[in-house]
């Protein structure tokens, strides 16, 4: 196991490589996820104003 | 018409679209995250020590793939910003404004992942070298693109301004992918071929296949789910994009 690790002296240079890649892509994957919560909070919003506004007017 | 032809019109319907994708999406997350784990582990595990390099040779597995994808990402976005401006297609806008941060992402990992390779193999973080260079400049043509769809208000008139800088950028991906041979470069040639035989060790290439298709399927899950997002916020005027909200609206 610790020879893995150590990837035949290498491990500092291959290990932070897979971590870019790993974390590089995780936000990639989330960054829509969050913009998708904002996008629908704001259309909610926008629903429950034009209901308010045609309730004023009725 | 065809059905293929009416099926390619449905599809360019916002509201079926987000269905479709939907739809897609859990699959592609699936195989893209199983095709990883095989990759992943054939690369680390099972590729046998390079002659020269030893292990350091296995960020192949994260930069090669990571490179392919830097230049395949390029060309969907310039092929959907070709469309967008032809045809003037929603869908084709969406599709290429939603690869830029896919394809500037992958470049980065190709350029951040060369560094720490060349750093124990040719001694040094960076070289002003040709194929390091272009690989440069194609992340500055992504971070352009991505830029001058932020500064315009109008989101379709954004779009197809960011999708002409995108065409304009095509010249420099024939330039990323012949530099090594077009000049005398630190970066070594391929040794991956499509045509002909590969010069490298079919244990060592079969991981580095794997790879390949693993970031086309993450590539495609991750921009099904930013083009669903983005039709969502350029649709919100429109009465599907209110029943997505509101059905949404009681589970989160």
């Amino acid at each position: 196991m610790t020879e893995f690790l150590s990837m035949g002296g290498y491990g500092n240079y291959v290990w932070s490589s897979f971590a870019i890649f790993a974390i590089v892509l995780t936000l990639d994957a989330v960054a829509p996820l969050l913009k998708r919560r904002r996008v629908l909070r704001e259309l909610r919003g926008r629903v429950r104003r034009a209901q308010k506004r045609s309730e004023e007017t009725a | 018409m065809n059905p293929l032809v009416l099926w390619f019109h449905k599809l360019g319907s916002p509201p079926y679209f987000y269905r479709l994708a939907g739809r897609l999406l859990p699959w592609l997350w699936g195989l893209g995250l199983i095709s990883l784990a095989v990759g992943l582990y054939g690369g680390l595990v099972l590729a046998p020590s390079d002659y020269q390099q030893s292990d350091a040779f296995r960020i192949i597995y994260v930069h090669v793939p990571s490179a392919w994808m830097s230049l395949f990402i390029y060309g969907f976005m310039a092929l959907n910003g070709f469309i967008a401006l032809i045809w003037r297609i929603k869908l084709s806008e969406t599709l290429a404004m939603a690869a830029a941060p896919i394809g500037a992402a992958f470049t980065f990992i190709c350029l951040a992942t060369g560094s720490l390779w060349g750093k124990p193999m040719w001694g040094t973080w960076w070289t002003w070298d040709a194929r390091l260079t272009s690989e440069l400049v194609l992340l500055f043509l992504y971070f352009g693109v991505m830029g001058l769809y932020q500064a315009i208000e109008d989101r379709r008139q954004a779009s197809r301004a960011a999708a002409f800088l995108a065409l304009v950028g095509i010249v420099n991906l024939p330039i990323v992918h012949f530099s090594v041979n077009w000049w005398n470069t630190l970066h070594q040639g391929s040794t991956v071929r499509l045509f002909g035989p590969s010069l490298i060790d079919s244990r060592m290439l079969w991981p580095l296949l794997i790879m390949a298709i693993a970031t086309k399927f993450l590539f495609a899950a991750s921009l099904l789910s930013r083009a669903r997002v983005d039709l969502l916020e350029l649709e919100a005027g429109k009465d599907w994009a209110r029943q997505v909200a509101l059905a949404d609206g009681d589970a989160a």
